[in-house]
């Protein structure tokens, strides 16, 4: 399996695992493991929606890198339960009924830390995952996660952001695979008005580096946002405005909402060759 | 490249890469701080061999903060508790009540010098919030402090000081709204402004080069002490106590002593109301390795990896992990973990004023705690040395609050 954006731009959906928003269905039956079927049918709408890849966020309960939307998913998701290994079973979910879709594993660093880096790089392999990302590891820390990665074959995701010097964009290209995740501010998650005219720069610094496909996320929140990112990037990510959407729609109405979200994103645009 | 995820590598509290103490230390931030962690080291390796830096630095601690702090015998408490000679270091004498001054003046420099006028920080007991709106107010730099709600209704003569000095405070309502949850809001703020803005973090914790830097500037704590022992006893002492929350106070007593192999260095935790997680804030003998606000260290945790909550009568010491340098102090044994509970915790208020006419911040508290567990059962030549970090002042409320729940006589 491989990361492959199949029309441009590129869509990459974020969602925290094991949140059902602010009205979740009253019964949930008693599985092994909390029940992550709230996620998994937003996932399935999604890519089928037009989703090139999810991005499973696993909840952590210090989340110093978001904003309050998706603090609130993760409060959610954490309060219902869920684990990384449930997270790693919703993956695995969802690959065998979508076998093209890319998959990345996303989470900080330490409940993969706690689950330990080596069983974890196989049970994500296992799962079928394409890739991880890990918001709180920059690619000088990183020996030992990239080689696990290598190990079992995944691609590392690391963050490029308009702060880091050239060096570092060097360093995360030459690191990352499958895509080089820019991030479109300074700034935590969260939804924004306009596309910050930093991602554009940041873009076009990183494409020095590597041919890789490059994703811009944060803030990246409708149709005029995706068509802007179009314009200069491979992918967008959206992420809090999706999350939100998710906390404001009943259990049963998210996936359909999620999913006519995400075909709104794509206004008419000509399909481009990568 | 560095890849050390594993504690067991290496024993010594050393480690040759700069920001590791051992396996631990380390910078797990995202990627949009580094830049900023990057710029800070140089900087603050330019302000270490800069001598006009130094200079308004050593005068800023000595007429305006008031140091040296003297080392005290504790007569009355030595004879009372009949065993070891009991010296207190004073830093509770130091202008704005605690040892954090002794950081944020250093830092602060450090922020004027490197042209940025826009401070955050975080804070628990309010200690360091008060040392960073002082040190701003004199620089005259602009300051926000980030501090937990339930700190700022257990602390609140210390937001009155922060917002009488001219400093926001800003509270924060995740979590179990303490200092960890202050750290992560910080974290946030610096994220989204950071080509303006200096953080100057309040213990030895966080990501390289903070539990470095924070250290150096506690450094001149054990800096007096060795030299002020010496000039009293003629020898050094056998131990010296400290609290830990992040760590700041204790490494900067403890560091000069690292060679001194003789001397025994004692941390103390906060034990809170039980052994349970979530009752204490105990990382060593509670906790485990982990990556929390972007170091590697002790940290309290689930089995899923997930931050537990805390709990501790002192704010300050209520904390889910502790700074770097002293995972790796515990881990190839110079320095020694212990807790203290809440109650004795209070004990050692009451005792202090009582012999002494000393009233202790909650969190130095734990190391006197320590000392009156431990005075009784040493030799009568054999020497203690608290770091009293701070004084109670802040802490009337709960104090009164807290011994009349016991039953406590005069109060
Ligand atoms: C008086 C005093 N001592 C100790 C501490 C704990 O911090 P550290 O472990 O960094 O010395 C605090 C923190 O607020 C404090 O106010």
């Amino acid at each position: 399996m491989a990361i492959l954006f199949q029309q441009h731009p590129g869509l990459v959906v974020y969602l925290t695992a094991g949140d059902t928003g602010l009205s979740p269905r009253l019964t949930h039956a008693a599985a092994e493991g909390a029940d992550l079927s709230a996620t998994r049918d937003i996932a399935l709408a999604a890519i089928d929606a037009g989703a090139d890849v999810i991005e499973l966020g696993v909840p952590f309960s210090d989340p110093l890198a978001d904003g309050p939307v998706i603090q609130r998913a993760s409060e959610r998701a954490l309060a219902r339960g869920t684990r990384l290994k449930d997270v790693l079973a919703l993956a695995k979910e969802l690959r065998a009924a979508r076998p093209h879709a890319g998959l990345v594993i996303f989470s900080y660093l330490n409940p993969i830390l706690r689950f330990g880096l080596s069983r974890f790089a196989d049970a994500a392999a296992d799962a079928g995952a394409d890739g991880v990302l890990l918001t709180d590891m920059i690619v000088e820390e990183a020996g030992e996660y990239l080689a696990e990665m290598k190990r079992v074959n995944l691609a590392p995701i690391f963050l490029a952001a308009p702060t880091s010097p050239d060096e570092r964009l060097k360093a995360i290209a030459e690191h990352s695979q499958g895509f080089v995740y820019a991030i479109s501010r300074t700034g935590i998650t969260g939804k924004q008005q306009s596309v910050a005219a930093d991602a554009a720069a940041l873009v076009e610094r990183i494409r020095r580096w590597t041919r890789l496909p490059v994703a811009v996320g944060f803030g990246i929140s409708n149709a005029d946002h995706v068509t802007k990112v179009g314009e200069f990037a491979d992918a967008a990510v959206i992420g809090s405005a999706i999350v939100e959407l998710i906390e404001r729609s009943t259990e049963e109405d998210a996936p359909g909402a999620v999913a006519r979200f995400i075909k709104g994103l794509r206004q008419p645009y000509p399909v481009q060759a990568l | 490249m560095a890849t050390i995820i594993h504690p067991a590598e290496q024993s010594e509290a050393a480690s040759n890469t700069p920001g590791r103490f051992g396996a631990y230390g380390g910078r797990y931030v995202p990627e949009t701080l580094m830049a900023a962690l990057q710029e800070l080291e140089q900087a603050y390796a330019e302000a270490q061999a800069d001598p006009g830096y130094q200079a308004e630095l050593a005068s800023l601690l000595k007429d305006f903060a008031g140091r040296p702090t003297p080392l005290y015998f504790a007569k009355r408490l030595t004879e009372s508790l009949g065993g070891a000679k009991i010296y207190l270091k004073r830093e509770d004498l130091l202008h704005t009540g605690a040892h954090k001054i002794n950081n944020a003046l250093g830092q602060g420099l450090l922020a004027r010098k490197m042209g940025k006028r826009r401070i955050i920080a975080e804070t628990g007991a309010g200690q360091h919030g008060v040392a960073t709106a002082t040190v701003c107010a004199l620089l005259g730099l602009e300051c926000i402090v980030y501090m937990g709600e339930e700190d700022m209704r257990r602390q609140e003569l210390n937001v009155l000081r922060m917002r009488l000095l001219g400093a926001q405070v800003r509270g924060v309502t995740s979590g179990s709204k303490t200092l960890k949850d202050a750290v992560n809001e910080a974290l946030r703020d610096w994220v989204t402004n950071v080509r303006d803005t200096y953080y100057i973090l309040g213990s030895a914790l966080g990501p390289h080069p903070y539990p470095t830097m924070v250290r150096d500037f506690n450094r001149v704590i054990g800096i007096e002490m060795r030299q002020q022992i010496l000039e009293k006893e003629g020898r050094l002492p056998t131990a010296i106590l400290a609290c830990v929350g992040g760590g700041s106070n204790a490494i900067g007593a403890f560091h000069q002593f690292l060679g001194d192999k003789a001397v025994r260095l004692i941390g103390v935790e906060a034990g809170g109301r039980g052994k349970a997680l979530g009752d204490h804030a105990a990382r060593f003998s509670g906790g485990s390795p982990g990556v929390l606000q972007g170091t590697y260290s002790y940290v309290l945790q689930d089995e899923d990896g997930q931050v537990s909550l805390t709990h501790s009568v002192s704010a300050g010491l209520d904390y889910a992990t502790v700074g770097p340098e002293h995972a790796a102090l515990h881990d190839c044994g110079r320095a020694e973990y212990v807790s203290a509970d809440d109650a004795h915790v209070l004990e050692a208020v009451v005792k202090l004023a009582r012999t002494e006419g000393i009233l202790p911040a909650l969190e130095s508290a734990h190391a006197v705690a320590e000392c009156m567990r431990i005075a009784p059962g040493m030799a009568s030549h054999d020497i203690l040395v608290v770091n009293l970090s701070g004084r109670g002042d802040k802490d009337m409320n709960i104090i009164a609050r807290e011994l009349n729940i016991q039953g406590a006589q005069g109060l």
